[in-house]
């Protein structure tokens, strides 16, 4: 009876918009519905690191480089919000990476593939932090106060990422041939996999049902991604670039229709056998490994610091 | 190029290369925060370099850019120190390099604001607030390294005595320097030399590490455009597209 009148105040708080906060009561589902939400979140924006650090030492102007790092290091800050903001759930950092690496977490798929040219990081920035932006000015409402509030730091900084890599291929769209074709390529490569981005179908997703009574989620898989298809096939034709998909349409009310998303291929990479879901893991593994004496090391010294403090 | 502009060029390169190796280490990091601090030192190592290749450039008045003098020379025409191309071979080597470095840049550049050259002045008093920052992270890193586990001291010590041999070469002054010394521009190394090992040594001990005592080692140094085995594949990623693509710009 008390968890029932727990459940209804709590739906009621859901209802008005007001925002659940760590302390409050929550329902064991959606504690865990959240855990692995928001550290799905976070671990995407650090196994994200990797795509576009593979350019690093390879990127071809001073502004180009600092741009770059600046964005990278941007995504690593945001994976530090989100992991605070999911260990405000009772779950430990620590926890979080040993279930990442025991492949219990997942991260964004889309991280699964590598990046080929240089126009990559334009094409990165463009379509995939575009799509992840769209899901995530819709996540700045969500019911959970903290991942609500890292939402709202970390949209700002997206659209910045958005607007360079839209730049690149923009930039690149005009330059050589040479140019042109690595922006085409490298759109024809990102487009199904941002796409894909959005999830499943609402009807095949597993979570998606609760997440959205209880206002974690606030619209669904197929709108989110529609509205993104809206947004970006003007973009790509602004720059004389085409999706690489022959059945897109426009529809008289603005809306384009487009080709289904091969879901054999969605589920495989998110199996783990894409082209680096392999590659990711091993190399945040072997980095965290790498790290374990340096962190023991600091601790180590912190401790004879504080016991000096005390003595 | 007259001794001004191979000046402020080699002053870039070791900034621009120390850059480009910090760069590489995104994503390796022992933790998130760390991995996050040694980009952003990078960064400034970066933005320092762009300042002065700008005003290579412009002291050059040929058309040459910025990003000419950092992507399209020969591996002899860059006049950075050895140690900053030394590999990220773990974090003890990371710190120790930049340690070492980050000393040897806070009093060159405190030397350098007094130079007559404005340009030169200007930039080292606004990049000596960030080499200051610089350096008390590096000094920390000593401390904790040194002091921390047996582990963690050692793996240090190994470090710092392996990399020992490319400081020597912070301090030589060549016909550049001599020239532009008297001149009141360039920085007396043989001073800087002096409060380097003062400050070294100081941190060495609260550190409980060892001030390594070694020969000098034959050496042909990258402030005369020679450099190590490692520089060819610095230059072989950072300038592959320009290489490339001469045509295209970015």
């Amino acid at each position: 009876m008390e968890d029932q009148k727990k459940m209804e105040e709590f739906q009621a708080k859901i209802d008005a918009r007001i925002k659940i906060e760590p302390k409050d009561w929550m329902p064991e589902k959606y504690r865990q519905n959240l855990i692995r939400q928001i550290s799905q979140h976070a671990h995407s924006e650090v196994i994200g690191m990797q795509p576009e650090g593979n350019w690093l030492t390879r990127a071809p102007s001073l502004r180009a480089k600092k741009i770059l790092m600046a964005k990278i290091q941007d995504e690593g800050g945001h994976g530090l919000y989100l992991y605070c903001a999911a260990e405000t759930l009772g779950v430990s950092r620590d926890q979080f990476i040993q279930w990442l690496h025991e492949g219990k977490a997942k991260y964004a798929s889309v991280f699964n593939y590598p990046s080929l040219t240089w126009a990559d990081m334009g094409a990165i920035g463009w379509l995939v932090d575009g799509a992840a932006i769209v899901n995530q000015v819709s996540l700045q409402r969500t019911s959970y106060g903290p991942y609500s509030r890292a939402m709202i730091r970390i949209c700002k900084e997206e659209s910045f990422h958005q607007r360079q890599g839209y730049e690149i291929m923009a930039h690149l769209a005009n330059g050589t041939p040479e140019q042109r074709a690595m922006a085409q390529d490298a759109l024809n490569r990102w487009w199904w996999s941002s796409l894909m981005m959005f999830g499943p179908h609402d009807s095949d997703s597993a979570h998606s049902k609760d997440s959205m009574k209880w206002g974690i989620k606030l619209e669904t898989n197929d709108d989110l991604r529609q509205q993104f298809i809206d947004k970006t096939i003007p973009q790509a034709e602004l720059i004389g670039l085409k999706v690489p998909d022959d059945n897109v349409e426009l529809l008289p009310n603005g809306s384009y229709k487009t080709s289904d998303i091969d879901w054999e291929e969605f589920w495989n990479v998110i199996k783990g056998y894409g082209p680096c879901n392999t590659k990711r893991l091993k190399h945040h593994k072997k980095a965290h490994d790498e790290g374990a004496w340096v962190r023991e090391a600091a601790a180590a010294y912190a401790e004879k610091k504080a016991v000096e403090a005390v003595g | 190029m007259n001794n001004l502009e191979k000046y402020s060029l080699r002053v870039a390169d070791s900034s621009w290369i120390l850059g480009c190796r910090l760069a590489e280490y995104s994503s390796n990091g022992p933790f998130l925060e760390e991995d996050l601090a040694i980009t952003n030192v990078g960064l400034d190592h970066i933005g320092f370099a762009e300042s002065l290749y700008k005003y290579t450039a412009e002291l050059l008045a040929d058309g040459t850019t910025a990003d000419d003098l950092a992507f399209k020379r020969a591996e002899h025409e860059y006049y950075n120190v050895q140690l900053v191309e030394y590999p990220n071979e773990d974090f003890a080597y990371i710190m120790a390099r930049q340690f070492l470095f980050d000393v040897f840049q806070y009093y060159f550049l405190e030397a350098l604001t007094d130079s007559k050259d404005e340009t030169f002045s200007a930039l080292a008093k606004k990049s000596l607030k960030e080499v200051t920052y610089h350096l008390r992270r590096s000094t920390q890193w000593m401390y904790r390294l040194g002091d921390g586990t047996e582990e963690s001291h050692d793996r240090l010590q190994k470090a710092i005595n392996h990399l020992w041999m490319y400081t020597d070469e912070l301090f030589y002054m060549n016909d550049v320097d001599k020239d532009l010394l008297e001149k009141g521009i360039a920085v007396d190394l043989a001073k800087v030399h002096l409060e380097w090992k003062e400050k070294v040594k100081e941190v060495f001990d609260e550190a409980t590490l060892e001030m390594p005592d070694l020969p000098k080692f034959s050496l042909k140094y990258g402030k005369d455009g020679f450099h190590t085995d490692y520089m060819g594949y610095i230059l072989t990623e950072m300038q592959y597209l320009n290489n490339k693509y001469p045509d295209a710009k970015w």
